[in-house]
């Protein structure tokens, strides 16, 4: 039993301690709207960090998730203005856009050789300008209530839980479709193999190019689909998006994720997210202001990677 | 086709890029009929108003120049600004003391990039934005608005002339000769391109290699002081925004590559770095000549950081991430 102990992510241990405290500090969060609202809150982030973990297996960094968390909420918003007829196909048109985005960050990475750092913050520029572009500089528009359903509506009246946001099953769905991908098939192999050696994994017959694909694809995705739900209980602005994809490298790094190559779980990224937004929740609690956030975070930040490179030296890994 | 030796390759890359982005530039002016951009006025100008850039671009190429990044300058440079001006409070009197609490904090906050990198064998990546967050954080929980007052007399770094030339383009340009003569006749200046060419190598050949990298991030985070000491005295007063509003570490690591230092490390200079921030500021001229909207003008712009940066990968096999 203790060896076993010892092999667990201490990810899991700091989250279960957060909740302890935040439980002592504020009932509130014991009783199903408290813990539902504060999952709720968590899904965007849970679900671009899980995308994110894709790239960062691969090798690489998914700069751009934010503003494209930021495109698909104000091009929604302008496509949309209150009309509830078009929502699903501009949900379609978004995720659509989500795919062009990811299946072009990869292509610039494969084929033009530029380190993913630098292709998804020149992507990163380019769709902040497209929502500058296309908004003017303001929110324009208006969501409709059926578009705003997934980030915001709660199922009531169930046994035992009482009540269940739309956010949180679209986040189960999402995170056990990313989970499957990564951990039971043999495409989540491939990625992990790339990113671990690319050189090794490429003359082993792994198809880099397209592997790298699949990759960009599912952080741009799942950005799309955090953007959504962020459109949903947060509304319309042109700074949703901003910062979110350091949120969603920190979430996975505190998970575990090593940079420049594969090792990180679906399980401890998610688990990673949750403690993120557990700390920001903890802080609130006790009432500091808001740009302690930034000085905690990245305080985890960096003490996640010493403990994580710690415990690997240590297992000999 | 032969393919051309990638070390002259190195060189000549940021030069034909410039030589490229000057030709458009005056082929825009001539088109558009607006020749009063073509002075050698102007053309100096160009670079007076990318001195902050340049500044913390020199100092981020020390810190590629070794393999690593860094991500926190910007909010260094908000750090640096706030306090500075902060201290100075109008009073010329406090200029000296000022200026030396900022460029102290440059040389502490260096140090923990280099120490966490080095010590704890953190991604520098990660430590440097952990650095930035915190940095971050601290300043915004402090100040929100301008603060304090930057007197006359410290003005002069951003608003002075000499014969007809800026104080702070001077400066600029005599920092990069500094740093040139540093990177290519002393021995620290060499030891940086052997621990970011082949780290391994460099320490079985004795060299302290924990110690020069954090001799580069010291460099890197002393420039981004004096760069934000730059905008407080062009601002006449230090905010917490402006670094961010900048977007100088993001911008800053694109100048470097786009002058030719390598991501990997050990290859590249200052003088590329030079022209890279030259080569963004032509850019943004063109885009102004030409009259193209100002978002659109960001479209364009991240396109063209990925293609200046493709010029270079292409020529590299090498499989990357």
């Amino acid at each position: 039993m203790m060896p076993r102990l010892k092999q667990m992510n201490p990810v899991f241990l700091v989250l279960i301690l957060l909740f302890a405290a935040i439980a002592i500090l504020s009932p509130y969060f014991l009783q199903p709207a408290g813990y539902m609202n504060f999952l709720k809150r968590a899904a965007p982030i849970a679900i671009l960090a899980v995308g994110q973990l894709y790239v960062i297996n691969s090798g690489g960094f998914d700069l751009s998730a934010g503003a494209l968390v930021t495109l698909t909420v104000i091009g929604s918003s302008i496509l949309l203005d209150g009309d509830a007829s078009a929502t699903w196909w501009v949900i379609i048109v978004m995720l659509g856009a989500g795919v062009i985005v990811g299946v072009a960050n990869a292509l610039v990475v494969s084929w033009l050789k530029v380190p993913s750092i630098i292709a998804t913050l020149g992507m990163m520029i380019t769709l902040s300008g497209i929502a500058l572009t296309w908004s003017g500089g303001a929110p324009r528009g208006y969501l409709p209530e059926n578009f705003r359903f997934f980030g915001r509506y709660l199922i009531k009246d169930l046994p035992l839980i009482k009540i269940l946001p739309v956010a949180v099953i679209v986040m189960v769905v999402v995170c056990a479709a990313m989970w499957w991908l990564m951990h039971r098939t043999n495409y989540g192999k491939r990625l992990v193999a790339m990113g671990d050696n690319p050189k090794a994994a490429m003359l082993a017959g792994v198809p880099l190019t397209e592997t790298r694909i699949v990759a960009f694809v599912m952080s741009s995705v799942s950005a799309v689909i955090a953007g959504i739900l962020l459109g949903g209980f947060a509304g319309v602005s042109t700074d949703v998006g901003v910062g979110l994809e350091l949120q969603a490298i920190t979430a996975a790094v505190i998970g575990g994720a090593q940079l420049l190559g594969g090792r990180g779980t679906v399980g401890a990224t998610i688990a990673g997210a949750l403690v993120l937004q557990a700390m920001f929740t903890l802080l609130n609690i006790l009432g500091f202001p808001k740009p302690v956030r930034d000085v905690v975070q990245g305080l985890i930040l960096i003490s996640a990677v010493v403990i994580a490179g710690y415990r690997r030296r240590r297992s000999g890994g | 086709m032969k393919v051309p030796k990638p070390k002259n390759m190195t060189a000549l890359a940021p030069f034909l890029l410039l030589l490229a982005a000057v030709v458009i530039y005056v082929g825009v002016a001539i088109a558009t009929g607006q020749t009063q951009y073509l002075t050698a006025e102007n053309l100096l100008g160009l670079l007076g108003r990318s001195i902050a850039l340049g500044i913390t671009a020199i100092g981020q190429t020390f810190a590629i120049l070794i393999a690593s990044i860094d991500l926190s300058v910007a909010n260094l440079i908000s750090v640096s600004a706030v306090l500075a001006s902060s201290i100075m409070s109008g009073d010329p009197s406090m200029m000296l003391p000022a200026v030396a609490a900022v460029l102290a904090v440059g040389v502490v906050v260096g140090l923990i990039n280099g120490l966490v990198i080095t010590q704890f064998e953190v991604n520098p990546l990660i430590a440097t934005l952990g650095m930035a967050l915190i940095l971050q954080g601290l300043l915004s929980a402090t100040f929100n608005n301008f603060a304090g007052e930057v007197p006359e007399a410290f003005q002069v770094f951003a608003y002075g002339q000499v014969g007809g030339i800026s104080i702070s383009l001077i400066f600029l340009i005599g920092l990069t000769i500094a740093a040139w003569v540093f990177l290519r006749f002393t021995k620290p200046g060499s030891n940086i391109y052997s621990v970011g060419g082949n780290p391994d190598a460099a320490k079985l050949a004795g060299m302290r290699t924990t110690r020069v990298v954090i001799m580069a991030h010291v460099i890197c985070s002393v420039c981004a002081t004096i760069a934000g000491l730059y905008l407080a005295s062009r601002l006449r007063s230090g905010a917490p925004w402006i670094g961010r509003d900048g977007v100088y570490d993001l911008e800053s690591i694109a100048v470097v590559v786009i002058g030719g230092t390598a991501l990997s490390g050990g290859r590249g200079g200052v003088w590329g770095t030079l022209m890279g921030v030259m080569i963004f500021s032509l850019i943004d001229s063109i885009f102004n000549i030409a009259g193209v909207d100002a978002f659109a003008k960001q479209i364009l712009r991240g396109v063209i950081i990925v293609a200046a940066v493709a010029v270079y990968a292409m020529r590299s096999r090498r499989i990357e991430a």
